[in-house]
């Protein structure tokens, strides 16, 4: 069974109130720096900086970072899974570097995100903003920004698809039942 | 996506594992521009080298390659080992087997010992040159060079020019680029030319100034010296002058022709160091790539389980 959880709309102004968010809790955005992780958290990492530019002005810079490299699961896993582009357009040292993905789980890419990240270098604080919330932490890890908190099962998948990848924003609930 | 767990040789790759050793090599090329240039996919795997030739860059790409895979590198030294005790290389395989290796990076002057011993190890098998056979990790660097420069690689017309017959780079070479659709062609003295070439699906010329023109890339080999003995050429000197590669030459070629040379160069035999030097040559680029090709191989294979 497949529901559609949130629109366009519902989509735009969870994004709209994070980057609020952000430019709140971190006094501005001066020593900011976005990184998406690969590949859901990319192109809501662009979005979320060009909404953050829209309300402060000025420009923010994005990176991509992979992963797969820090995986936890590579030894058990049946294939290598693909590594993608890690791409850090400037040094993080003493930067607050916002993680972005599009869905919150087990806390586990993220915590492989953290060391990836931390290879290039030390960040002065690294917070985590995510557009969907959908619970089953396996790990200490929280969300400083969170579209949405969605209450699921653990079986079930959560698929965050936006316009710019294929053709229309929408995040699909879809369960077993 | 990858099948085997060991690469013996281009021959036994689809063009879709080719391709996808090449769009892993990316993701690990980015890792060789950071500060910290070591990754921890092959935490705890064990990679050992034993080489039965002379090899310093091979070698050395695949040690660092490994480290910053995270994974341990020993070379395994065949000129002080049990080897020139007189110890079959099956044994020597089982006892680095069993000492917990891997992987083994094996090259030797006969072809065909890595596939003998993948069919005796549990570890992965990778083949760094055997005889004249194969060298298929110096082939998918060439590739991942040039796709890096050509975006694609179908319908590139490159020229390969040198000792085709003693070449296991351009044999490798040659299954790679066919698969992937380019226009191969070998330039070479008819001495230097293996007898089988007519299968290979190639335009053999002896010619080098007909060969290269409007060539999108230029492949020199080395000229092995070591292997000159039998009365293949005349002399150096006359090689240079009909099959060296000069500037005045490279003129006829596509003018973003790029230069390749799998390295160690003779300059003034192959290439003219003008050529070697010049803004068309890709040669250091093709050893960075090395590293991240090796670093892809090494990563993809840990992954194939049987």
């Amino acid at each position: 069974m497949s529901k559609e959880i949130l629109d366009s709309d519902d989509i735009n102004r969870a994004i709209r109130r994070m980057a609020h968010e952000i430019i709140e809790k971190n006094k501005g955005v001066s020593n900011l720096c976005l990184v998406g992780i690969q590949k859901g958290g990319v192109t809501l990492a662009e979005r979320l900086a060009s909404q953050i530019e829209a309300i402060e002005g000025g420009k923010i810079r994005v990176g991509k970072l992979d992963i797969t490299l820090y995986r936890d699961d590579l030894n058990t896993k049946v294939e290598q899974p693909v590594v993608k582009r890690t791409e850090i357009p400037c040094t993080i040292d003493d930067k607050t570097v916002i993680l972005v993905d599009d869905v919150l789980f087990t806390g586990r890419s993220i915590r492989a995100a953290m060391d990836a990240l931390i290879d290039f270098g030390r960040p002065a604080y690294i917070q985590l903003a995510v557009l969907i919330d959908r619970g089953h932490r396996e790990l200490p890890i929280r969300a400083d920004y969170a579209g949405k908190n969605i209450p699921t099962s653990f079986k079930d998948r959560v698929e965050v698809t936006l316009k710019e990848d294929t053709d229309k924003d929408k995040v699909v609930l879809i369960s077993d039942k | 996506m990858i099948k085997s767990k060991h690469l013996l040789g281009i021959k036994d790759l689809t063009s879709e594992e080719i391709y996808h050793i090449l769009d892993t090599a990316a993701g690990f090329r980015d890792v060789l521009h950071r500060d910290i240039k070591k990754v921890p996919p092959l935490r705890g795997k064990t990679v050992v080298s034993l080489f039965f030739e002379p090899s310093t860059r091979t070698k050395t790409s695949f040690a660092l390659a490994a480290k910053r895979l995270s994974a341990d590198f020993v070379n395994f030294s065949v000129s002080t080992s049990s080897v020139l005790k007189g110890e079959t290389i099956k044994d020597t395989a089982l006892t680095i087997q069993s000492l917990g290796a891997d992987f083994v990076v094996i090259r030797h002057s006969a072809a065909g010992v890595p596939h003998f011993l993948s069919n005796i190890l549990e570890m992965s098998v990778i083949n760094a040159g055997d005889g004249a056979n194969e060298h298929p990790t110096q082939a998918l660097l060439d590739l991942f060079t040039i796709k890096t420069h050509k975006k694609n690689i179908k319908d590139l017309t490159v020229a390969i020019i040198g000792d085709i017959a003693h070449s296991r780079v351009a044999k490798s070479n040659i299954y790679a680029l066919t698969k992937l659709g380019a226009n191969v062609r070998l330039i070479c003295p008819p001495t230097l030319m293996p007898a089988e070439v007519g299968k290979l699906g190639v335009e053999v010329f002896h010619s080098i100034d007909a060969g290269i023109k409007k060539a999108d890339v230029i492949m020199t080999l080395r000229l092995q010296l070591e292997r000159q003995s039998k009365g293949f050429l005349p002399s150096l000197e006359e090689y240079f002058k009909l099959y060296g590669l000069t500037s005045e030459r490279l003129k006829l070629a596509k003018s973003n022709a790029i230069v390749m040379h799998p390295g160690p160069m003779n300059r003034g035999v192959e290439i003219e160091s003008a050529v070697a030097d010049g803004p068309q040559s890709v040669i250091l680029e093709q050893v960075t790539n090395g590293l991240a090709v090796r670093m892809a191989v090494l990563y993809l294979l840990a992954g194939v389980r049987k």
